[in-house]
């Protein structure tokens, strides 16, 4: 009776480990495909291919002498750190105060912050141009990382506040017995505890304005103020200046730094996501 | 045995300011209409001193600020255009949108009035306003209640205390305010003024400062429901939109389940390596992949083309997304770039719902005699359904706003003779872009928000009312 079993087992393992290989070939093949380009002869579609006959620089030279990409970077970076510091700390003040301290006006607030995560930030996006239009406050980077940090706040003041919520107040309470003021207890005890949630927010709020296209392409306008995604946009639609291998370069320079950290905090992120949608 | 009589109202001597004559037994709204008037003027009568200061100073500053910012002068004739400060001009602006544009005259352009800005500067007026309206009624309700309060025999307080407990119960509200300034002025005060211009007529062809702005009512929205061109366009591109959201929902649950279930297989070698490449399409970043996808699928140069003609399957080039004649190839497209993009996510949160059912369950069902499939309808698939449920509102949310993935692949394409201004695999919000950025349009564009949010919020609304959030609310 075992043999029987055991060719079945084998023939449903082969058909399993089939499936999966072929998914991941699926998966695998357009990102080989447009690294390998990046390292092959340049210009344009017609050259591009998945294995290079003579891997070279050459595209990612060209990147950063005859394009912007470079500025590009350095803008994408400007506003990611902003973003970052600005998220972290706000969220964490809110989302404390949310959570530890009984005001007046607390659960309306909370409400009114259901209700603004639920707008869509696009549409906030479009209204925001067309007041910074009239206003004269278009292209600033430090305006977009400023409207990025509020488009995001409800949402990791939600997250920071539900996971304040979890924390145990006894450690507040004995401090506060011990006579710290609330500053000093949320510095030295709240703020330390709240670490892992934080991190989660410091990645995401770190890593979507490199990928934000609808606010820069809305917000900015000169050309030296562009960030890579506009830039990488670009240089695929731009009819005279069509270059894929050139594009390849610059998608792979960016997308590289954040797969591999999305890869290695997979866990991590996923429990973050989690846990800000089971809370709403 | 003495009796110690305990007075009523316990008096603490710190704070016990003098009770002077003729003030007991004063009804209790005379202060507050008298703060009603003139702010912190009740507080004065009431014996504090501190408060009446507060109250009068935001008094005052209001009025100065209005003449400040205004052209007040002695004999005029007084029109809120030409005189009026940062709230009288400001109302007035909200209310006509500027009387007079900017024209050529004998000595040169005129100023002329910029309705926009006008509009803007009067939403922050009237915000302000009801902010000092709120003001003003703490400063009667206060006055009127520490009076009631007096009258009953109660301890007075000197301000200096009530400032104090003011402190206390403020540090939330201090500690707060940046993070709400900012949403404020950023968020709030944008849609607000979003939803203000879809009742104007400001488009690419009423500019200010060279045009005004006219309100007019719910003209737009008769446009968009009434001429048929436009009712033609928004019904079909929200016929899509629906279509795509259910599609795309759907189709990436499916998946990501059917994966997670064969990874969880206890036959499969190496299952963390399998779970990591997979999650690729989740790490890169979703532009990067669509305008790889693009350019993979580009009719003239792409690969994909090149293939099936290499191989025989069709005669020519296959032009993916231009091709007016044949937009369901661009939609299909768009939904297999959706599924490769969105199944790891469901992916990694259907094998996390897995890994915590507990195996038990599984041999007891052995026992009783269930192959896999009845294992599958029966445990697994109820289980995950009941925790993944309000993901899969939400992804559909994510889907119908998914602007994305839409965007760098078709960018809408391909065009659509029938529709104003939007190709065959527009969304609701690609649609809504391309009115706003490229043909300026801006109260069309304004409509179309609204009624995104219309639509979302009911969704959201109805998903959150099932979450736990609001019970802990």
């Amino acid at each position: 009776m075992a043999a029987p079993m055991r060719a079945r087992d084998r023939a449903t393992s082969a058909l399993l480990h089939l499936q999966l290989l072929a998914v991941a070939v699926v998966v695998v093949f357009p990102l080989l495909w447009v690294v390998g380009s990046s390292f092959g002869p340049g210009g344009g579609l017609a050259n591009a291919g998945p294995i290079p006959a003579n891997a070279t620089f050459d595209n990612y030279v060209e990147l950063f002498t005859r394009t912007d990409y470079g500025r590009w970077y350095l803008n994408s970076l400007y506003v990611a750190v902003l973003n970052m510091v600005g998220s972290v700390v706000l969220s964490a003040l809110c989302g404390w105060v949310f959570a530890r301290i009984r005001f007046r006006g607390r659960k309306a607030s909370m409400l009114a912050i259901l209700v603004l995560q639920m707008f869509p930030s696009f549409l906030t996006a479009i209204a925001v141009y067309m007041l910074f239009l009239n206003f004269g406050l278009l292209d600033s980077l430090t305006g977009l990382a400023l409207v990025s940090i509020a488009a995001a706040l409800p949402y990791n003041t939600w997250l920071m506040k539900g996971y304040t919520d979890n924390l145990p107040a006894s450690l507040d309470e004995a401090a506060a017995l011990d006579g710290a003021g609330r500053l000093t207890i949320f510095r030295k005890i709240v703020l330390p505890l709240m670490r892992p949630m934080l991190t989660f927010v410091a990645i995401t709020s770190f890593t979507v304005p490199w990928m934000d296209f609808i606010l820069p392409r809305l917000l900015l306008q000169s050309s030296d103020k562009q960030t890579v995604a506009i830039g990488l946009f670009q240089l695929i639609t731009d009819q005279y200046a069509n270059d894929f291998t050139t594009f390849a370069a610059g998608a792979v320079v960016l997308a590289v730094p954040i797969t591999i950290l999305y890869i290695v905090l997979q866990r991590h992120l996923v429990t973050g996501a989690m846990a800000g949608a089971e809370k709403g | 045995m003495t009796t110690t009589t305990t007075s009523e109202t316990p008096v603490s001597t710190r704070d016990r300011a003098p009770r002077g004559p003729g003030r007991a037994g004063l009804p209790a709204p005379v202060p507050g209409l008298a703060s009603a008037l003139v702010w912190g003027a009740g507080q004065l009568i009431n014996r504090q001193a501190g408060k009446a200061a507060f109250f009068f100073a935001c008094f005052a500053g209001t009025i100065v600020w209005e003449i400040a910012t205004g052209n007040y002068y002695a004999g005029m004739d007084f029109t809120a255009r030409a005189n009026g400060g940062f709230f009288i001009r400001g109302l007035w602006g909200l209310i006509t949108l500027g009387t007079r544009p900017r024209e050529m005259t004998l000595t040169g352009l005129t100023e002329g009035d910029n309705s926009i800005v006008l509009m803007a500067n009067g939403l922050i007026a009237l915000l302000t306003l009801a902010l000092l309206a709120i003001l003003w009624g703490w400063s009667v309700r206060d006055a009127v209640r520490y009076r009631r309060a007096l009258n009953a025999g109660g301890a007075a307080e000197a301000s200096r205390t009530y400032f104090r407990r003011l402190w206390e119960g403020a540090f939330a509200y201090i500690v707060l305010s940046p993070g709400m300034v900012l949403l404020v002025f950023m968020a709030v005060l944008p849609v607000l003024f979003g939803i203000l211009v879809a009742f104007t007529n400001y488009n690419r062809d009423n500019l200010p400062p060279k045009n005004l702005v006219d309100w007019v009512g719910l003209d737009n929205f008769a446009t968009i429901f009434a001429v048929p061109s436009w009712t033609a366009t928004f019904a079909g591109i929200l016929g899509w939109t629906l279509v795509w959201a259910v599609l795309a929902t759907v189709t990436t649950y499916a998946a990501g389940l059917f994966q997670a279930v064969l990874l969880a297989s206890p036959k499969v070698k190496f299952p963390r390596m399998w779970r990591s490449v997979f999650l690729l399409p989740w790490a890169v970043p979703a532009i990067v992949s669509a305008l790889v996808f693009r350019s993979m699928f580009n009719g003239q140069f792409g690969p994909v083309s090149q293939w099936l003609v290499d191989l025989g399957v069709t005669d020519e080039r296959v032009y993916w997304f231009t091709d007016p004649s044949h937009p369901n190839l661009a939609r299909a497209v768009a939904l297999l770039v959706n599924l490769w993009l969105g199944f790891p996510f469901f992916m990694a949160l259907v094998g996390g719902v897995l890994a915590n059912i507990p195996e038990s369950y599984y041999e007891a069902a052995r026992i009783d005699g269930a192959g896999p499939v009845q294992q599958f309808r029966h445990i697994t698939l109820p289980i995950v359904q009941r925790t993944v449920m309000p993901l899969l509102v939400l992804s559909f949310v994510h889907n119908f706003n998914n602007f994305g993935v839409i965007y760098f692949l078709t960018e809408g394409g391909p065009d659509n003779v029938d529709y104003r201004f939007a190709g065959s695999t527009d969304l609701l919000v690609t649609w809504l872009f391309k009115l706003t950025l490229d043909n300026r349009l801006y109260n069309i564009g304004a409509v179309m928000s609204l009624v995104v949010f219309v639509i979302v919020g009911a969704v959201s609304v109805l998903n959150l009312n099932r979450t736990k959030a609001i019970r802990e609310l």
